[in-house]
């Protein structure tokens, strides 16, 4: 091979890390990501602990740098169908899903988007907001192009006319790109548990039941409200919000036993943003056990009481009624602390779903050759000394595709860091 | 360019709502045109995006423009991104200046639309003022030795170390120890795998020894740190007091961290030999010091953990003399009251050597009593097996500190309130195991001041972004691996070990790198040679020779200490000149006409 090269599949931030890392030393890197945009899941939050930089803010620079890197080739829109032969010689086949409209010529202006007639929810939004059929999930997006959404358009040509850069081609074909790699990079991260299995808490029925994630979008100022926190059945603002942990984590009732990592710190970083957008209001957060482990989180935890009066309850509710007038929501638990069954108004209820393997997870790792472990998520070769290994050589897994093995977000950049080191090592010594 | 007129362009971005919902931007937009030297002007919904960007880049095309200034966020988060266009665009990204009109402005006068806008406007202006004396400025290209020191011997240093080694890098591997392995070589098995400790670290202690590309210097100090990124020289000092300089590119930190120990009679520890912290117990555990069979084992979680205050600890600003003072002043402090943060792992290894305990003796009866269970990750599952082994967990009241005493058959026994039915318990027993946190060690805190490093108000190293950049340091060159900049467990180390060596790998395969030039500039005919700015210079980046102070571009971190101090005002700070400033300055003070 003349030039070392490497696949990364998914643009989150752990695939970001380690395209920067790997492309900075001089390697070309290919970057496959099944959405319009890369940036992953961090884009869609609000702001990050502990520094409060909006997440968008920190990270839109990175990808930018993905983008204009001589070194990295996006593939956005693309899927990894294929992967042949051994490290320092994989031959893959990416797969480019048709975006009906031309990369190199689109400027991203959004006049298609003006005219299109159709309205859908907006998957970035969490459906909270509204997208059309041709469409750029977010003003940041990265490469900075339009997606005509088949399923949805009706064909009527108007972004075509519409298009002065002549971009949109809505006769656009399926092509297949084979490249030769050194070394594959997976870092897919997680889908979110479906908060509607666990009916008693009304997910889905109650209209003031939300997940964690679409709260992000909530209190996001690029969101569908512009920051605006407002409660989704009457646009009023909540004055009594609850978070609910352990929604599908640590339940053996749907097999994922584990802890998700995340859930409890980004509750008690939500309640003080709350808190600083809405003095007033009170938030309370029901837990089983708190975990604020990790750096700078347990003195956060003590400032979220002591200086903003989150108020916290040990407990796992059981059940959440909606009052079918106003649609406030009670919760009923009970107080494990003081040993009391007790129940409790709220305006609005922010469940924290497990984080679950993407749901094609499997489907990857099939193509791949690689295990997964007892939960969907990429097996680790050795959880103790060769974390970031699957069990294929040559095929590295960082970020949530590993499983709660990730804290957070330093820890997928330092698991991608650690991906881009061990590529390193098997390229350098080809 | 200096010779050219100025003609800025000016970029206002809405920022989607963050800007545009409280300023009026079409209306700084336009004043910003009436403002001298301005030749364009426009507003962007987010002038980051890459239509944005484009946008800039055309616009310095189109209208010749040969100063930029971008009026919108945090020069902390996009100022290279912005410089980058510029580049891009063909201009010297030193002709590009940033007002920040969101957390300077719109943020925080959220409710004052009008009021905003002037603020906008005044702002903009005192930009536009400071750009009109902006030169283009040359970064110095520094050349990168492809070596590396890795400081600390554990899993992490060992594991950087080969990990370097194996890309080809030569490495020195410093250890204070007569041998190799840190902290783990008392540890007796690792959770949740319960595999040996010894089995872990052989393979990578073997990788080192076998690795013609690893000089490993144990019984070994780093004694001092000169120079900077590509170009270290550090000296080693061993145990004889031999020394010795290394030339180096890149260093890593994994010097690790010490346990905490109570102070004698805390808990009775140190009074009662029953009383021993959780690594003492893996000790006496992996030495088959039990031999006989316990009644019950209690274990004490968040002892010396999760108390007391923060405070910043911040090394740069203390003098050099003061190091070891007020080390010993944050050590003995935290020794009575106990750090703040949660260590993370002792939950799990609590419930390691509980586990160990029940498989020795199964009959003996073994309690934790935590405030919260925090067994992240998969370790929930490890966690359902100590329950399977029938240890008992018991929240406690933790504001309350557990008693302990000696019963009337001298068993000890200890008084803690269950959390969950108020009740005072009593537990007899004939072990008290305290979980007591990890703590930055002595030897860490003088490496952060030999390197100029910063410390985090935890006492470990700081991260330069405690999100984005978890491995890097403020230090350019210089990187972190394992405990040293916070608790982690064994695979998270091998992942921070590995990642701070793809970071200093990535800086030593590029063999050159460009540096800021916002340095300071001494003006060898005013300087008298006095020395002040050698004296107060923080990180050691100005040296006296034949009476006239010099800078080291590559040390200067562009503070400016240096020029308020000198007497003959014979430094300046480049693209930091009074010119600049005091345009800005007076731009700011300007009515607006």
């Amino acid at each position: 091979m003349t030039e070392k090269s490497v696949l990364v599949v998914g643009g989150g931030i752990a695939g970001i890390q380690a395209s920067l890392d790997l492309a900075g030393r001089g390697y070309k890197v290919y970057v496959v990501d099944k959405s319009p945009s890369i940036g992953g899941r961090m884009a869609q939050l609000d702001k990050t602990f502990p520094t409060m930089d909006c997440s968008m803010c920190i990270l839109a620079p990175k990808m930018i740098d993905c983008s204009h890197h001589h070194n990295v080739q996006l593939l956005t829109y693309s899927e990894l169908k294929e992967v042949k032969g051994s490290p320092g010689n994989f031959v893959v086949t990416v797969q480019r899903k048709p975006r009906y409209v031309d990369e190199t010529k689109c400027t991203g202006c959004g006049v298609c988007a003006d005219h299109c007639p159709i309205e859908v929810p907006n998957e970035f939004d969490e459906n909270l907001g509204m997208r059309k059929a041709i469409y750029m999930p977010f003003p940041q997006a990265v490469p900075r192009a339009m997606t005509v959404d088949k399923s949805n358009c009706i064909d009527c040509g108007l972004c075509q006319k519409m298009c002065q850069a002549g971009a949109v081609d809505l006769k656009q074909e399926p092509k297949e790109t084979t490249l030769d790699v050194g070394a594959i990079i997976v870092s897919t991260g997680f889908d979110l548990f479906d908060s509607t299995r666990i009916p008693t808490y009304g997910y889905g029925r109650h209209k003031n039941v939300v997940t964690a994630l679409e709260l992000e979008r909530l209190l996001c100022a690029s969101g569908p409200t512009g920051g605006h926190l407002i409660r989704p059945s009457d646009g009023k603002i909540p004055r009594r919000i609850a978070f609910i942990q352990c929604v599908g984590s640590r339940d053996r009732r749907f097999g994922t036993t584990y802890c998700s990592s995340i859930c409890c710190k980004y509750s008690v970083k939500d309640a003080v943003l709350i808190k600083e957008h809405e003095p007033n209001t009170a938030v309370s957060i029901f837990y089983i056990d708190l975990r604020a482990f990790g750096k700078g989180f347990q003195e956060f935890v003590n400032r979220a009481k002591s200086e903003y009066g989150v108020r916290f309850v040990r407990s796992s509710p059981g059940e959440i009624m909606e009052e079918a007038a106003t649609k406030n929501l009670t919760i009923w638990y009970e107080d494990t602390v003081a040993g009391r069954i007790e129940n409790q108004e709220f305006d609005l209820v922010v469940l924290c779903p497990a984080l679950i393997p993407r749901h094609d997870a499997g489907e990857l790792a099939k193509v791949l050759g690689a295990e997964t472990d007892e939960y969907g998520f990429f097996k680790a070769a050795n959880i103790l000394t060769s974390p970031v290994d699957t069990t294929v050589p040559g095929i590295f897994v960082c970020g949530y595709a590993l499983g709660p093995k990730t804290g957070d977000i330093p820890d997928s950049i330092m698991q991608g860091s650690a991906t881009a080191a061990r590529v390193a090592e098997i390229l350098e010594s080809v | 360019m200096g010779e050219e007129e100025p003609k800025i362009g000016v970029f206002v971005c809405h920022c989607g709502i963050n800007i545009g919902g409280v300023v009026n931007v079409r209306e700084v937009v336009k004043y910003a045109k009436t403002l001298q030297n301005v030749a364009y002007s426009e507003d962007n919904i987010y002038t980051c995006s890459e239509a944005g960007l484009a946008s800039i880049k055309k616009a310095v095309k189109d209208h010749n423009l040969n100063r930029v200034i971008v009026a919108s966020c945090t020069p902390r988060t996009h100022e290279p991104l912005f410089r980058s266009a510029c580049r891009e665009a063909g201009l010297n990204h030193y002709l590009f200046e940033m007002a920040n009109i969101r957390e300077q402005c719109s943020w925080v006068h959220a409710h004052q639309h009008e009021k905003a806008t002037e603020k906008a406007k005044g702002l903009v202006r005192m930009a536009a003022a400071r750009a009109t004396w902006l030169e283009p400025q040359d970064e110095p290209e520094l050349e990168i030795k492809d070596t590396s020191m890795v400081v600390g011997g554990g899993i992490s240093g060992m594991t950087a170390a080969v990990t370097l080694a194996n890309q080809g890098f030569k490495v020195y591997l410093v250890e204070k120890d007569p041998e190799l392995g840190g902290n783990l070589r008392r540890l007796h098995k690792l959770y949740p795998t319960m595999q040996d400790t010894a089995e872990l670290l052989a393979p990578t202690l073997n990788a080192v020894k076998a690795s013609k590309h690893i000089e490993t210097l144990t019984s070994t100090l780093v004694s001092d740190v000169k120079g900077y990124v590509g170009n270290f020289k550090v000296t080693v000092t061993q145990s004889d007091g031999e020394k010795r300089d290394i030339d180096v590119g890149t260093i890593i930190v994994a010097c690790g961290a010490a346990n905490y120990t109570p102070p004698k009679g805390l808990y009775q520890y140190g009074v009662f030999p029953h009383v021993v912290t959780q690594l003492e117990m893996d000790e006496l555990l992996k030495n088959g010091k039990i031999e006989k069979p316990p009644q019950r084992v209690v274990m004490i979680q968040c002892v010396g953990a999760r108390k007391g205050e923060i405070r910043a600890v911040d090394l740069a600003g203390f003098p050099k003399s003061d190091t070891a003072r007020l080390l010993s002043k944050i050590l003995k402090a935290k020794k009575e009251e106990g750090w703040p943060y949660c260590s993370k792992i002792c939950c799990m290894n609590a419930i390691k050597n509980a586990i160990l305990v029940k498989q020795k003796f199964p009959e003996t009866d073994v309690i934790i009593l935590y405030g919260d269970v925090r067994v992240y990750k998969e370790y929930e599952d490890f966690y359902s097996q100590a329950r399977e082994h029938q240890v008992k967990f018991i929240k406690h009241i933790e504001e309350v500190r557990p008693e302990i005493s000696h019963g009337l058959d001298g068993e000890l026994v200890v008084t803690a309130y269950d959390a969950l039915s108020g009740q005072e318990i009593s537990l007899p027993c004939d072990w008290v195991v305290l979980s007591t946190p990890m703590i930055p060690h002595k030897e860490e805190v003088i490496l952060a001041r030999l390197l100029k490093i910063p410390i985090s108000s935890d006492g470990f190293l700081m991260e330069a972004h405690v999100k984005l950049r978890p491995v890097d340091t403020q230090m350019d060159g210089v990187f972190l691996a394992g405990v040293a900049s916070g608790p982690k467990d064994v695979p998270e180390s091998i992942i921070s070990a590995k990642a701070a060596a793809a970071r200093a790998g990535t800086l030593m395969a590029n063999k050159k790198m460009r540096t800021e030039a916002l340095t300071s500039a001494v003006d060898e005919d005013q300087c008298i040679g006095c020395g002040l700015c050698e004296e107060i210079c923080t990180y050691s980046a100005h040296y006296l020779e034949q009476g006239k102070s010099h800078t080291i571009a590559a040390l200067c971190r562009g503070c400016g200490a240096c020029a308020a101090e000198c007497p003959r005002r014979a430094i300046s700070m480049q693209h930091f000149t009074d010119d600049q400033i005091l345009a800005q300055i007076k731009a700011g003070l300007m009515e607006e006409s």
